[in-house]
C-alpha cells in the first residue's frame, strides 16, 4: 500500500544571501514497500533520513527525484493530497506540539472536522478512537494536566478518528519516561493487531521494534539493513557500527560465542539463549 | 512561581448560566456593559446590581472567586476614582490649597467606580462560566457577518484558541528556563530597570525560539490531520440555541428595555 | 565537599489549595568525589530534589548543608553556591541564547564576575573537557546537533568550575550513539577531574554500568541508597515503583530458574557471560 521507488530527497542550504551553498541529500534512493497490515519499524540514529521518510508519505515533504505512491496515489499529484492525509495518518514526536484541542475529546474531534464529517459521526469516531486506545475516561480533562503518554496516545486516537488506513509514527516516544513509552508502543501494537492498521514506527529504541514484521535501517539518508528483526539485530557488528542498540540477550550471546562457546545466530529472546545453552524450561527442578 | 497564574480562568461546575450558549453569554455581557453606561441615577444602578446579584447567584460560582476578579483591577479603580473625584470642575466641597473636591466630582467618582465594578463583575462572570474554547466559538459565530468584509473570522478564532492552549504551556517553560539560567548565576531580582531588562535576554531567547519551533511543528502537525483553514469544516460541537437560550435572551432584552426606560423617564 | 540533607521537605503551592508534597523527610549524605545515580520513575520528587540541592527551591522544612553550612542561612550566598553546585536541566534549548557557542559558556564565568580574559580561558576548556571542537566555537549554537548542544550545555555549567555537578537527565532524547557518548563523558569528567557527580536518569542500564551509588527515589523520599548490585537485588521492590532492574539481570535470573546455578547480581554483559561460561564448566566437569 505504500511504495517509493528511487526516492531522493535533497535540502537547499542557502547562506545568508539566499545562495545555495551545499546540497543535503537527506534521502538518496529509498525504495520501500509495504504491504497492508504490516507492522514495519524504521530504526536509525538522528539525522539518517527516518523522519524525512516519513514526512515524504504522509506528503508533507514531496520527492526531489523518485517516487511515493501511497495506495495508488502518487504524493505530487495535488488532487489526491488531502486524501493521502487521510489515509496515512502521522503522530509526531512531541505530544505538546501536536495537541490543538484543549479538551482531550475536542481535539480528537479536530481531524474529522477538518475532514467534513457529520457531527453525530464526529461525536462516534472520537469515542470509538479515545476507547482504542484507552483514554476514554479522560474525554474531558485538558490535554495540559495528563502525562506525556497520556499525550501521546490522544495524538494517536486523534490520527484514528480520521479512519486512516496507515499510521506513521515518528520517534512517538522520544520524550516519553520509560513508563510512557511502553503505554504508547502497546497502543500501536494493539492497533496493527485488533484494527488490522499499518503502522510505520520510526525510533531508535530497539526493544520497540522487536515486534515488527520488518526493521528497516537507515543510515544517511539510506537503507542499509531490512529484514525480520531477527535477521537485523543478529548482524551484531553492523548494528554497532551504525551506534545502533541490540537487545542485551543478544549482545550476551555474541560476547559468548566470541569467548568460544557454539551457538546459533540470531538470539532475541531469554528462552533462545537458554534452549541454545541446552537447558530446558522444568530443568531446574530435577 | 509564573505557571501559578490562571487564565481565562473556568470554574467548574454545573448551573443554569454554565449550561448557556456561550453566544448568549458573550452578546448579554455586551449588551450589560452598554445598559451600565446608559443608566445614570441609584434606580438604574440598583437595576444592575439586582441583575448582576441575581446572575452571580445563578451561577453557583462562590462570591469570593468572583471578588477575585477584581484584585488585579483594583488599582486601576483607585486610580479611576482619584482623578474622578480631583479633577471634576462644579461645587466646592473641600478645598485644599488649589485642588478641591466638589460635589459633582464625589458623584461621578461613585457612578465611574460603580460602573466599573459591575462591568468587572460581569465579564468575569462571563469567564468563569464559559470555557475558553466556547468563548472562542461564540467569537466565531458572532464576528461571522464580518466575513463578508473579508476579515478572516475563522483564523483568529482558531489562533485565539491556540494561543489559549500554549499559554501555559509557553510560562511552564518560561520557568524552566529561568531556572537553567538561574542555575548558570543569572540575577533577576537586582540592579535597575535596564540592567534588568537586559538580563532578560537569556530567558527571552529560548523561549522565543521555543515558540517558534512549537508553532512549526503545530502547523506541520495541524496540516497532517487535513487542516485547510475553515472552508468545508465541520463542527463538533456546534453551536446550537436552545430553549434556555431564548428566555435569556429575553431576559437580557428586559433588563436593557428597563435601563433605558429608567434613563429616560429620568428616574 | 559535602552536601547533606536533613529531613527536607518540599510542598508546591504551600498554603493553597493546590498544594502538594513533593518531597518528605529525606535525608541524606554526599561525599566528596561520588559518581551517584539518582533514579527514580516521573513524578517521584528526583527533580525537586536535585532543585533544592542547588538552593533553587527552598525546603519547606528540614535544611540542605553544604560543607555543614544551611545554604539558606545568612552565611551563605545562593549565587555562589550555584556556581558550586552546577546543575544541568534536561533540555540545552532551555538554556542556549548566544550568538554563538563561547559566548554562550562564557555566560555562567560572567555572571560569577570574573574578567573577560578569564570567562575566555574557562570557557575554551569547558569546550574542550566536554568535545566540542574549536571549530563549533564560533557556531551558533542552535545548529548544533542534539548530543552536541547538551555537550554545549554541560560546558556552559562546568565553566563555572563546580565542584558538583547534577545532570538531569541528559541522555532524553538522544539516539543510542548520543546517549554513549554523553554516558561516557560523564564518567570520563568524574574520572579525570574528580568531580562529584550527580547523574539523573530513568534507565537503569544507563546508570548500572558507570555510577559508584544508586539512589532510588520513589513517593518523594529515597527508597535504596547502595552500590548498584545492592539496589539491583531488590528487583521485586523496583518493579513496584515502576522501574526494573537492567534487562541482564532478568536473563540471569530466568537462566538460574532453569537450572544454572549462575550468580544473578550480574550488572554488565560481560560480567554476566564470564558468569555463565563459569557455571558451564562446572556443570561439564
Amino acid at each position: 500500500m505504500i511504495l517509493a521507488k528511487k526516492l531522493s530527497h535533497n535540502f537547499n542550504k542557502r547562506d545568508d544571501d539566499g545562495n545555495v551553498v551545499e546540497v543535503i541529500h537527506a534521502l538518496k534512493d529509498v525504495d520501500l514497500e509495504v504491504r497492508a497490515g504490516e507492522f514495519i519499524a524504521v530504526l536509525g540514529h538522528n539525522g539518517s533520513g527516518k523522519s524525512t521518510l516519513a514526512k515524504h508519505i504522509n506528503a508533507l515533504l514531496f520527492p526531489s527525484d523518485g517516487e511515493v505512491v501511497i495506495d495508488g496515489m502518487d504524493t505530487r499529484d495535488a488532487a489526491s493530497l488531502w486524501k493521502i492525509r487521510q489515509e496515512a495518518g502521522m503522530v509526531f514526536q512531541n505530544p505538546d506540539n501536536q495537541i490543538i484541542g484543549q479538551v482531550v475529546e475536542e481535539d480528537v474531534g479536530f481531524g474529522p472536522e477538518n475532514m467534513g464529517v457529520p457531527t453525530p459521526e464526529i461525536w462516534e469516531r472520537v469515542e470509538e478512537s479515545l476507547r482504542i486506545v484507552g483514554m476514554l475516561e479522560h474525554r474531558k480533562k485538558s490535554p495540559n494536566h495528563l502525562s506525556g503518554g497520556q499525550k501521546q496516545r490522544v495524538s494517536i486516537a486523534g490520527v484514528i478518528a480520521m479512519h486512516p488506513r496507515c499510521i506513521i509514527m515518528d520517534e512517538p516516544t522520544a520524550m516519553l519516561d520509560p513508563g510512557g513509552r511502553k503505554e504508547v508502543i502497546r497502543a500501536a501494537r494493539a492497533l496493527n493487531q485488533v484494527e488490522g492498521i499499518t503502522i510505520i514506527l520510526i525510533t531508535h529504541y530497539m526493544d520497540e521494534a522487536i515486534y515488527a514484521d520488518r526493521v528497516f535501517v537507515m543510515d544517511g539518508g539510506e537503507v542499509r539493513m531490512s529484514g525480520t528483526p531477527r535477521e537485523v539485530f543478529s548482524r551484531v557488528k553492523e548494528m554497532k557500527a551504525l551506534h545502533l542498540d541490540v537487545p542485551q540477550v543478544t549482545l550476551l550471546a555474541d560476547e559468548l560465542k566470541k569467548r568460544g562457546l557454539s551457538l546459533p545466530d540470531g538470539i532475541l529472546t531469554d528462552q533462545e539463549l537458554a534452549a541454545a545453552l541446552g537447558l530446558e524450561a522444568g530443568a531446574g527442578k530435577a | 512561581m509564573l505557571k501559578d497564574i490562571t487564565l481565562g480562568q473556568y470554574y467548574q461546575t454545573d448551573s443554569v448560566l454554565h449550561r448557556l450558549d456561550p453566544r448568549v453569554k458573550l452578546i448579554g455581557t455586551f449588551v450589560f456593559i452598554i445598559a451600565l453606561f446608559i443608566v445614570n441615577t441609584p434606580a438604574g444602578y440598583l437595576l444592575c446590581a439586582v441583575f448582576l446579584a441575581a446572575m452571580i447567584k445563578l451561577s453557583r460560582v462562590p462570591l469570593r472567586y468572583i471578588l477575585g476578579g477584581m484584585k488585579p483591577v483594583l488599582f486601576l479603580l483607585a486610580i479611576t476614582v482619584f482623578f474622578n473625584l480631583l479633577f471634576t470642575p462644579g461645587t466646592p466641597l473641600v478645598s485644599v490649597w488649589r485642588i478641591s473636591i466638589t460635589r459633582e466630582g464625589v458623584s461621578f467618582a461613585v457612578k465611574m467606580a460603580a460602573r466599573l465594578c459591575f462591568l468587572i463583575t460581569g465579564t468575569t462572570l462571563m469567564t468563569l462560566t464559559t470555557t475558553p474554547n466556547q468563548l472562542t466559538d461564540a467569537l466565531e459565530a458572532v464576528l461571522r457577518p464580518l466575513k463578508a468584509l473579508h476579515v478572516p473570522v475563522h483564523e483568529i478564532a482558531m489562533m485565539m484558541s491556540i494561543a489559549l492552549r500554549f499559554i501555559p504551556i509557553l510560562m511552564e517553560e518560561t520557568d524552566k528556563i529561568m531556572k537553567a539560567q538561574m542555575a548558570r548565576g543569572a540575577d533577576f531580582e537586582t540592579g535597575n530597570v535596564i540592567r534588568r531588562a537586559k538580563n532578560m535576554v537569556p530567558i527571552l531567547v529560548p523561549l522565543f525560539i521555543s515558540a517558534f519551533r512549537r508553532a512549526n511543528d503545530l502547523a506541520m502537525a495541524m496540516e497532517a490531520r487535513c487542516y485547510r483553514g475553515g472552508e468545508g469544516r465541520t463542527r463538533m460541537k456546534p453551536l446550537v440555541y436552545g430553549r434556555a437560550d431564548y428566555t435569556a435572551y429575553s431576559v437580557i432584552a428586559a433588563v436593557f428595555a428597563c435601563c433605558v426606560l429608567i434613563r429616560a423617564a429620568g428616574i | 565537599m559535602s552536601i547533606r540533607a536533613e529531613n527536607v521537605s518540599y510542598i508546591y503551592n504551600e498554603g493553597s489549595a493546590m498544594a502538594s508534597t513533593a518531597i518528605h523527610g529525606l535525608s541524606v549524605s554526599i561525599g566528596d568525589g561520588e559518581f551517584i545515580g539518582l533514579i527514580g520513575h516521573t513524578g517521584s520528587g528526583k527533580s525537586t530534589f536535585i532543585q533544592l540541592l542547588n538552593g533553587l527551591l527552598a525546603p519547606s522544612e528540614g535544611r540542605i548543608l553544604y560543607n555543614g553550612k544551611d545554604i539558606h542561612g545568612t552565611e551563605t550566598d545562593l549565587k555562589s553556591l550555584r556556581t558550586k553546585v552546577g546543575l544541568v536541566f534536561q533540555y540545552p534549548e532551555h538554556q542556549l541564547f548566544e550568538s554563538d557557542v563561547l559566548k554562550d559558556v562564557m555566560f555562567g564565568p560572567k555572571n560569577q564576575g570574573l574578567s573577560t580574559e578569564e570567562q575566555k580561558e574557562r570557557a575554551v576548556q569547558a569546550l574542550q573537557s566536554v568535545g566540542v571542537s574549536e571549530e563549533d566555537f564560533s557556531r551558533s549554537p542552535f545548529e548544533l546537533s542534539g548530543g552536541q548542544k547538551r555537550r554545549a550545555a554541560i560546558a556552559g555549567v562546568l565553566a563555572m568550575r563546580p565542584e558538583v555537578l547534577i545532570l538531569d537527565e541528559p541522555t532524553a532524547g538522544l539516539d543510542p550513539r548520543g546517549r554513549d557518548e554523553i554516558l561516557d563523558l560523564i564518567s570520563g569528567m568524574h574520572r579525570e577531574m574528580g568531580i562529584t557527580v550527580i547523574l539523573v536518569s530513568h534507565s537503569m542500564e544507563d546508570v548500572a554500568s558507570h555510577v559508584g551509588r544508586i539512589l532510588v527515589m520513589d513517593d518523594g523520599n529515597i527508597r535504596f541508597d547502595g552500590t548498584p548490585r545492592e539496589v539491583f537485588s531488590h528487583r521485586e521492590e523496583l518493579e513496584e515503583m515502576g522501574l526494573s532492574a537492567p534487562s541482564i539481570t532478568y536473563t540471569m535470573e530466568y537462566l538460574r530458574s532453569l537450572g544454572l546455578p549462575v550468580d544473578t547480581g550480574m550488572i554488565t554483559i560481560s560480567e554476566a557471560a564470564g558468569e555463565i561460561l563459569r557455571c558451564l564448566e562446572e556443570r561439564n566437569a
